[in-house]
């Protein structure tokens, strides 16, 4: 009985320290004292990072892409995520949130009453950005229309609607640093930090390990679609063999060299990435050239 | 060798080859299938010439550029309600992208279509303006293409 006893004891101790070891972690005023936003910045981070793909109202055209008013569904094998409102209404998007609760939320899936969002939400990506370019963000979307409509509540099978399990998941998951090694070079310097950090491509062209964190060991080497039609094609050298030009040219306009187009999320990407400068397109495609191939 | 044995191998052949021939006919698939493919080949054949130019590839010539979009603003005009018979999606038939969701959504694809004619036709209108017209009209189209590849196509 009393070894019982102790066996509780000891087993509430350790879910105490793993709920602390994994609590959900936050940005103060002070670490973003200081910078100055920049908001042609901030409405380029916008567009390399694709908020819009997510956080726009599904079929949204041309102005209406900057209300982001939520709700497009991601499915996953877990369960179906809305995306939630992120325009300025104070009730239901982020109206009433500080520019470093903002901040936090993208870089560090913290929410501001201190709780974790899911992995749906790219934070492992955004976490690896440079923290000027994600306060820059934010002040742009304050600069965004506000939209009232409510969030939906994510569809979620158990276990995996335990929002402290994200954790875990960022314990095991979430690191700074980029995930392959490439040349030292300045312009592959810069498509890696717009592939990893901000477009998020591994999200959907990298295979996930048991933990479901991206297989950096299988970087962008193509994975099974996890809306569960298709897969999504591999992207590293061995496989993609387009020049760069090619590669920078489908990422303006959809076109693959052989004038067939884009179809599924990539219109979306595509919609995004065209309104970075051209040597933004070019460097993704010169990243892409560069990371080690798989075969 | 029994008569009757020779009698039943050779129907077992028989119907072992016709079971290959009905076969090999079968998975070519519903004619539709081909027709709706030639027809975005066709788009793609023309659209390539286009993109070159406007990728800057090979030199810009109004007078091709003019022909070519002409062509595509044809072949976006055609009526295509005999290519999309129901019972030809991804689901039901081998050899296809064409997502269920497209004959739930009719309506929807004749927007999208009527709006990628529209594109096509201003391209055959202004390709002969010079490689940014060029540029600009090629990229409307392709926006078109995306318009229906995004809901409508299976992901390879």
């Amino acid at each position: 009985m009393r070894k019982i006893a102790w066996l509780l004891v000891f087993a509430a101790i350790a879910a105490a320290a793993g709920l602390y070891i994994t609590r959900p972690a936050s940005l103060e005023d002070a670490d973003i004292a200081g910078i100055e936003p920049d908001l042609a910045r901030g409405e380029l981070v916008f567009h390399a990072a694709g908020c819009a793909s997510c956080h726009a109202a599904d079929g949204s055209e041309g102005a209406a892409k900057l209300v982001l008013a939520g709700g497009h569904e991601l499915k996953t094998p877990v369960g179906s995520f809305f995306a939630p409102n992120i325009s300025q209404d104070v009730e239901n998007g982020i109206g009433g949130w500080s520019r470093v609760e903002i901040v936090t939320a993208v870089m560090k899936g913290t929410s501001p009453s201190g709780r974790h969002y899911f992995p749906a939400f790219p934070y492992a990506a955004y976490g690896k950005a440079e923290l000027s370019d994600i306060v820059s963000l934010a002040a742009y979307l304050e600069t965004l229309p506000a939209d009232p409509t409510p969030n939906r509540a994510h569809a979620l099978s158990f276990p995996f609607s335990i929002r402290a399990g994200n954790g875990a998941w960022k314990l095991l998951n979430v690191s700074t640093d980029f995930a392959v090694e490439v040349p030292d070079d300045p312009i592959v310097a810069r498509g890696q930090y717009l592939a990893e950090a901000l477009a998020h491509c591994g999200e959907c062209h990298t295979s996930r390990t048991l933990t479901q964190g991206l297989d950096a060991g299988r970087w962008l080497g193509g994975a099974p679609n996890p809306s569960g039609e298709g897969s999504i094609p591999s992207i590293e050298p061995s496989k993609l063999d387009w020049s760069e030009s090619d590669i920078a040219y489908y990422l303006e306009s959809g076109f693959r060299p052989d004038f067939d187009t884009a179809g599924g999320s990539m219109v979306e990407v595509v919609e995004s990435l065209s309104a970075l400068p051209k040597e933004d397109r070019e460097a993704i495609a010169a990243y892409l050239k560069a990371i080690p191939p798989l075969n | 060798m029994p008569n009757i044995l020779k009698l039943s191998i050779g129907t077992i052949a028989a119907a072992a080859t016709a079971t290959v021939v009905f076969a090999g006919g079968h998975s070519s698939g519903p004619p539709e299938i081909k027709a709706r493919q030639s027809h975005m080949q066709l788009f793609s054949f023309n659209l390539g010439i286009l993109g070159a130019m406007a990728k800057g590839e090979v030199e810009y010539d109004a007078e091709k550029a003019s022909a070519v979009a002409k062509n595509l603003a044809t072949l976006a005009s055609l009526d295509q309600s005999t290519y999309w018979t129901p019972g030809t999606d991804s689901d039901a038939v081998e050899g296809t992208r064409a997502l269920p969701a497209i004959w739930e959504n009719i309506p929807d694809l004749i927007k999208i279509n009527t709006a990628f004619a529209e594109a096509a036709t201003a391209l055959s209108e202004t390709a002969g303006d010079g490689v940014e017209a060029l540029q600009a009209g090629v990229g409307a189209v392709g926006k078109g293409c995306g318009d229906c590849h995004k809901p409508y196509r299976k992901p390879r």
